[in-house]
């Protein structure tokens, strides 16, 4: 699992992403952009080139792996995980 | 006679390696000589003029006196075929590309290019497989060239076995769009209008038969759709096929070439891409700023009065846009001059920007990405031949004739 | 004091606390370390799930190409936090730097960050807004239900506004060819943010998208049936209409109240802060420990007259957060001011819409490249004999031209020629703007104050 985020003031609509991963990123139109911010089934590889070919680098995609404490509050709540100092 | 600055570049005993004169070049970022074009050579400002509505695409707007190194050229194409949407404004332009765009990519046909991976590292695999003596490879001829040109044939319907007739052309063409001041420029324009009209001849003949007999190849589809902009005139369809036929393999064959190159010239980023092939991915991005296929943009002109760094572009002037040196300004980029893959941000001007930025690009990347993973695997100690290589003359479309290399054998 | 080592510490060991867990507080959290923040960093969030992302509530999640729960913001750094989550924070006590959560803690800080956003704005009738059917959407528990409530195949929607995220809703409705009528208040959608000649293109795409627009009505009561679901809504002008599902979108109140009776400078339009995000307290004096960024806060813009802004744009929350960020760990001569240009973006009937500068600013618009009746175009707002904003509707490619334009404060009309001029771009036009005393859903920039002492405002509920 990834997650992705496009900052779409960036982006022009280049649709770079959408030719080279059609599973993530669809175009809406000619220019607007439609992504799926958590895709499971899309290869890894398929995004690497999508978010390498932007040419506003304007895809944001994980750099820390999601999982462990991080999040943390999607399945334990966090409330008492730590009392405040 | 000392040449002056733009001469120089444009001279071909420094195509191997004109990112000095580039370097030189930057030091007046909009640089004029008397009755020639405004050239421009700095990133932010080059990336400026891209997304600029004050400059114009097509050459019917220079003022009638303007000089252009290309005029003579331009109404010779008048006469045969209509401009390509390259060389169109909005809405024109935008029109005919949205068309053209119909069977290539999304909205309309999202898995076009997606849906020929598979067949793209068959032709590497096949190419690869089909290098003979190890010990003597022209790579150009080899390589980087018959695999942009099989993969465009595919993607458009031409018969590859036509692969002999409209290489003369596409070359002659191609040929024409650079600006040598010495060269004979009428007789190289008559010669451009007949390759023109030739290779209009011929689409226009691939194109009827495709019509009675649709594929699912791109002419055919752009010769039967009817999308919401309605269908292209029959001129309109040979300019763009022409269009995409000649942009579709000059600019990939030196794209590859450069990029084997480079990566023979850094031998430790050869090394870990052999070892690691996702690294092809940022290793193409950084070729396109660090050797980018297209040097030059030599036909925008201004529909008004510019100013820019202290200087007035005057309305009807002609721009050159040196997309290359705006991709090695340190303004920009930290240490340009040196080839990394691990660069943060590279956000180069290689395929343009703007409404006109390389339409195959996604074809292109995908195309380079495979072609130098696989060679990078399969070559087992490749070395250069000849450093530099011997280059083609075209100072805008700058890339290896041939490419000597040698290795010790073809890993299978 | 600068030089006296307390940097350094507050650096080292100091504790930072961020209220408000969405995209503002977590890009501050990751650029506080990014800044060498070692200290302890406290995340508090109103909702129980980690940072998501909201753009893809109203578009990718109600077209059924995403799932509303799946959108939570990549991670660009480890913030290494401590995250107290589905417990909002209740007060602010300044003098003893504390924080109070709904569940009765107090979390102590040393430098405390803003950025609780906003909610949307609920239908003002309680018993009505009780209805089942009756949606707002901010939150992705909202996206969520109003996802399945589409999924089930509603008769018709109703969306009560129409804003941009009113606008989106009703686009994707068309797009699964689920009926649905939108009311706007004013003469045309988005006509607060763009004004009448672009909000003319806006209600001509959503005509002939099949939406059934009905503009200058109101909706005055929403009918339930017996068992309590939604049924009809009656309107200003005599008619109604029978809907199923409405949706609630008249823009978004700032969530300020728990700062009530704090001291801080905080209200129904936000934190006002000076533009390095620092925030006043109620006497006009900027506070050094308290900072604010994203929808909640309000800053001195220069290129706008240092007008105060509070914007509502996914771009603004993530520089102003960073700006903060970089603020709160630094000495006073090395802070850096927000001063980036406002742009957003939407899109809506296949049509990507893109802005820069403001727009509501201005009084006239040039169309200077393309065409009103293509729906593809560059509008150019003037105010004053400037250029003040930009709009471009499937022309965003040209738009950094036009942001220079603004951030030069380069003279309206512009004179100069551009490619694809058409006859209607030959001279400007009003840009028409409704009286602002005339409120419709509520533009998404609201502009307020000039000076950081001025408390006078004046709050004109949109209903």
């Amino acid at each position: 699992m990834v997650r992705i985020a496009v900052d779409l003031n960036r982006c022009q609509g280049y649709a770079q992403c959408a030719f080279l991963a059609p599973e993530i990123f669809a175009m809406h139109g000619d220019e607007a952009l439609l992504y799926d911010p958590e895709a499971d089934d899309a290869p890894r590889e398929k995004l690497d080139r999508a978010a390498a070919a932007c040419p506003v680098q304007a895809i944001l995609v994980d750099a820390v792996e999601p999982g462990g404490l991080e999040p943390g509050a999607a399945d334990a709540p966090a409330e008492g995980v730590s009392r405040a100092r | 006679m000392t040449q002056t600055l733009l001469h120089q570049i444009l001279d071909y005993a420094n195509r191997a390696d004109p990112y000095p004169l580039y370097k030189e070049l930057r030091k007046t970022p909009v640089h004029h000589e008397a009755d020639g074009p405004y050239v421009v050579s700095t990133y932010y400002e080059i990336r400026g003029l891209l997304h600029d509505p004050r400059v114009s695409s097509d050459a019917r707007n220079l003022a009638s006196n303007a000089a252009d190194p290309l005029a003579s050229e331009a109404p010779a194409q008048e006469s045969t075929l209509p401009p390509g949407f390259l060389k169109l404004d909005p809405p024109e332009h935008d029109r005919l590309r949205r068309m053209t765009n119909r069977p290539f990519g999304p909205p309309h046909s999202p898995h076009r290019v997606d849906g020929m991976r598979g067949e793209l590292r068959d032709i590497v695999t096949g190419l690869i497989d089909g290098i003979g003596d190890p010990e003597r490879i022209d790579l150009v001829e080899q390589f980087s060239y018959p695999f942009p040109v099989t993969v465009i044939c595919r993607l458009l319907g031409i018969p590859r076995e036509d692969e002999a007739r409209f290489h003369v052309w596409a070359d002659t063409l191609a040929a024409s769009l650079d600006p040598d001041p010495d060269a004979d420029t009428v007789g190289r324009g008559k010669e451009a209008q007949d390759a023109r009209m030739q290779l209009g001849m011929y689409l226009a003949g691939l194109i009827e038969e495709r019509r009675k007999n649709p594929g699912d190849d791109m002419l055919s589809q752009l010769a039967t759709a009817q999308g919401d902009d309605g269908p292209m005139t029959t001129m309109e369809l040979l300019s763009t096929a022409a269009l995409l036929l000649i942009a579709g393999h000059e600019t990939t064959v030196n794209l590859i070439t450069n990029g084997m190159l480079t990566l023979l010239r850094h031998p430790d980023v050869l090394q870990r891409l052999r070892a690691e092939p996702r690294l092809a991915v940022p290793i193409v991005e950084e070729l396109l700023r660090y050797e980018p296929p297209v040097q030059l943009v030599p036909q925008r002109t201004t529909l008004a009065d510019i100013e820019l760094r202290g200087v007035t572009i005057p309305k009807g002037s002609t721009l050159w846009l040196v997309l290359a040196s705006g991709n090695r300004d340190p303004q920009r980029f930290e240490d340009p001059d040196r080839f990394d893959p691990d660069r943060p941000d590279i956000q180069h001007l290689g395929l343009g920007s703007g409404i006109h930025s390389c339409f195959g690009a996604p074809l292109a990347r995908l195309e380079t990405q495979f072609a130098l993973a696989e060679l990078a695997r399969r070559l087992e100690n490749p070395r250069l031949l000849d450093d530099p290589p011997p280059y083609r003359q075209n100072a805008v479309l700058r890339g290896p004739r041939h490419l000597h290399i040698a290795c010790d054998g073809i890993r299978p | 004091m600068p030089g006296d080592g307390s940097l350094e510490q507050l650096k080292r060991e100091g504790r930072i606390v961020v209220v408000g867990a969405s995209l503002a507080g977590l890009r501050a959290a990751e650029t506080l370390r990014e800044k060498g923040f070692a200290g302890s960093l406290t995340m508090i969030g109103d909702e129980p799930c980690e940072p998501y992302d909201r753009p893809p509530l109203s578009k990718q999640v109600l077209l059924g190409r995403a799932s509303a729960d799946r959108t939570a913001l990549p991670r660009l750094r480890s913030v290494d936090a401590t995250w107290r989550l589905g417990s909002p924070a209740t007060g602010l006590d300044m003098a003893a730097r504390r924080v109070r959560l709904a569940d009765g803690d107090e979390v102590p800080y040393d430098r405390l960050l803003i950025a609780t956003g906003v909610r949307a704005r609920r239908w003002p009738n309680e018993a009505e807004a009780e209805l089942d059917g009756v949606f707002s959407l901010r939150t992705r528990d909202d996206s969520a239900a109003l996802a399945r409530r589409l999924d089930a195949g509603p008769k018709r929607v109703l969306v009560i506004g129409g804003g941009f995220t009113g606008s989106e809703i009703a686009s994707a409705c068309r797009e699964r060819d689920l009926p649905v009528t939108v009311t706007e208040r004013g003469a045309a959608p988005l006509v607060g943010a763009l004004g009448g000649v672009v909000g003319a293109v806006a209600a001509e795409m959503q005509r002939e998208h099949g939406v059934d627009l009905r503009t200058g009505v109101m909706v005055t009561a929403l009918e339930g049936d017996a068992s309590g679901r939604v049924r009809a809504a009656q309107l200003s002008d005599g008619t109604s209409v029978e809907a199923d599902v409405v949706v609630v979108s008249l823009g978004a109140l700032r969530n300020t109240e728990w700062l009530a009776g704090s001291g801080l400078g905080a209200g129904p339009r936000g934190i006002a802060c000076d533009a390095g995000c620092r925030a006043f307290d109620i006497r006009g004096i900027v506070t050094d420990d308290v900072y604010a960024a994203g929808d909640v806060a309000r800053c001195p813009h220069p290129l706008f007259g240092y007008q105060f802004l509070s914007l509502e744009h996914w771009g603004n929350a993530v520089s102003q957060a960073r700006i903060a960020a970089h603020n709160m760990l630094s000495e006073s001569t090395d802070r850096l001011p927000h001063m980036e240009v406002p742009s957003f973006w939407s899109s809506q009937f296949g049509v990507n819409i893109k802005s820069v500068g403001i727009p509501s600013m201005g009084t006239e618009i040039l169309i200077a490249q393309g065409s009103l009746t293509d729906h593809r175009f560059l509008g150019v707002y003037g105010y004053q004999g400037r250029v003040i904003g930009a709009v471009a509707f499937d022309h965003g490619r040209w738009l950094p031209f036009y942001q220079e334009l603004i951030e030069s404060t380069a003279p309206f009309p512009p004179t100069f020629a551009t490619v694809d001029r058409r006859p209607e771009g030959q001279r400007p036009l009003d840009a028409d703007f409704p009286d602002p005393s005339v409120p419709t859903h509520g533009p998404t920039v609201t502009l307020s104050g000039y000076s950081p002492a001025d408390r006078r405002m004046t709050f004109t509920p949109a209903h």
